[in-house]
């Protein structure tokens, strides 16, 4: 499977090193080996979730018990999950760091995703979401790192797209 | 049985657990019995008080965590669960009031009210302990075997479809959220 796992370890170690210590998930190919990364890491509790809007809940009552945390999700799950970002983590102004696999860009090849793609930004923007690309290594770690401290300090969302520059290594 | 009553009679077991309860009439009800710095009331996102019990309770497995549910927000997330019971936190409670119906937006029946069993539905999906309750004396006897049994519980307590005459209380909603944090983080 062609998903790149050293830009993969890269988004696993600048969390960890952020202080993530809880990871809720649902499997999604381009987020494969960061989940089982979270899943071999005995210092990571991951939480495999039925559908994306739970992580809302959970990251939300990590937070308040004071445990960082991250969301891993496909763009098709934060359209899932947008009424419990709306009205529990912007209501109760909660920071999420909500890591979104951008698929239906440039370069799909699934039909399925097309349309999610086309909204994603959009989406974020009238939610009021800031956002940054994730599609180069050499800035993975200084991008989640300022996304996590404006999270920690606006207490709101922020999103960061794993784009397909980064996350998939089959020549497009 | 009355919700109010059954909130009553528990209510001196809540002092230093972490409460978390859905909007409308368990938010409204607890806050007249008397509001706590360890009560958080998530006044929307129905379906998330047990998502957020779970983060609770896997963030702070040493903190005994109680979530009052409503049949009509575990039905919007039947798939939280699958996912309680797939990490069954040793430290939650899980009370689902059911009344049969959406009482704050004008008492619409639920799914409950034509046979949906959310404790069968709890124990299917792997919870380890489920039940139905439907009188006070039973409620009372089941919450206090949860409390102690040191094992995710999912406890079904069949109430009356009465409530507060309204649902906007004096605490502001911020006003909770960080005073219930710096309580959480304090201890």
């Amino acid at each position: 499977m062609p998903v790149s796992t050293s830009s993969s370890r890269a988004i696993y170690e600048a969390l960890k090193g952020g202080g993530i210590r809880l990871m809720s998930a649902l499997p999604e190919t381009w987020l494969v080996h960061l989940i089982r990364m979270a899943e071999e890491d005995p210092d990571m509790t991951l939480v495999r979730l039925a559908k994306e809007e739970e992580g809302v809940g959970i990251s939300a009552g990590a937070h308040l018990a004071g445990m960082k945390s991250a969301m891993l999700m496909q763009n098709h799950g934060f359209l899932a999950s947008i009424n419990g970002i709306v009205s529990c983590a912007q209501l109760y102004r909660i920071p999420l760091l909500m890591l979104i696999s951008y698929r239906g860009e440039f370069g799909e090849r699934d039909p399925w995703q097309t349309e999610g793609g086309g909204v994603t930004e959009d989406l974020l923007r009238a939610l009021r979401i800031p956002f940054v690309y994730l599609d180069h290594p050499d800035h993975v770690a200084s991008r989640i790192r300022k996304a996590q401290t404006l999270a920690q300090s606006a207490n709101k969302p922020v999103a960061l797209l794993l784009c397909r520059d980064l996350m998939w290594e089959e020549p497009s | 049985m009355k919700r109010l009553d059954a909130l009553r009679a528990i209510y001196g077991q809540l002092d230093e657990v972490v409460v978390v309860t859905i909007m409308g009439a368990v938010a409204a009800e607890l806050q007249s019995i008397g509001h706590r710095p360890n009560f958080f009331y998530l006044q929307h996102a129905m379906g998330l008080a047990s998502s957020m019990g779970l983060g609770i309770a896997l963030a702070r497995p040493d903190r005994q965590v109680v979530v009052f549910d409503g049949d009509g927000s575990v039905l919007m997330n039947l798939g939280g669960l699958t996912t309680l019971a797939r990490y069954r936190p040793a430290n939650l409670v899980h009370v689902v009031f059911d009344n049969e119906s959406l009482l704050s937006v004008g008492g619409f029946p639920t799914a409950t009210s034509t046979g949906s069993d959310l404790a069968g539905i709890a124990a299917a999906a792997g919870i380890p302990r489920t039940g139905t309750v439907r009188t006070l004396d039973e409620f009372t006897a089941a919450f206090d075997a949860a409390m102690k049994a040191r094992e995710l519980s999912t406890l079904v307590a069949k109430v009356e479809a009465i409530g507060p005459s309204g649902y906007v209380t004096e605490l502001a909603l911020l006003e909770n959220r960080f005073e219930f944090q710096k309580w959480l983080r304090r201890l």
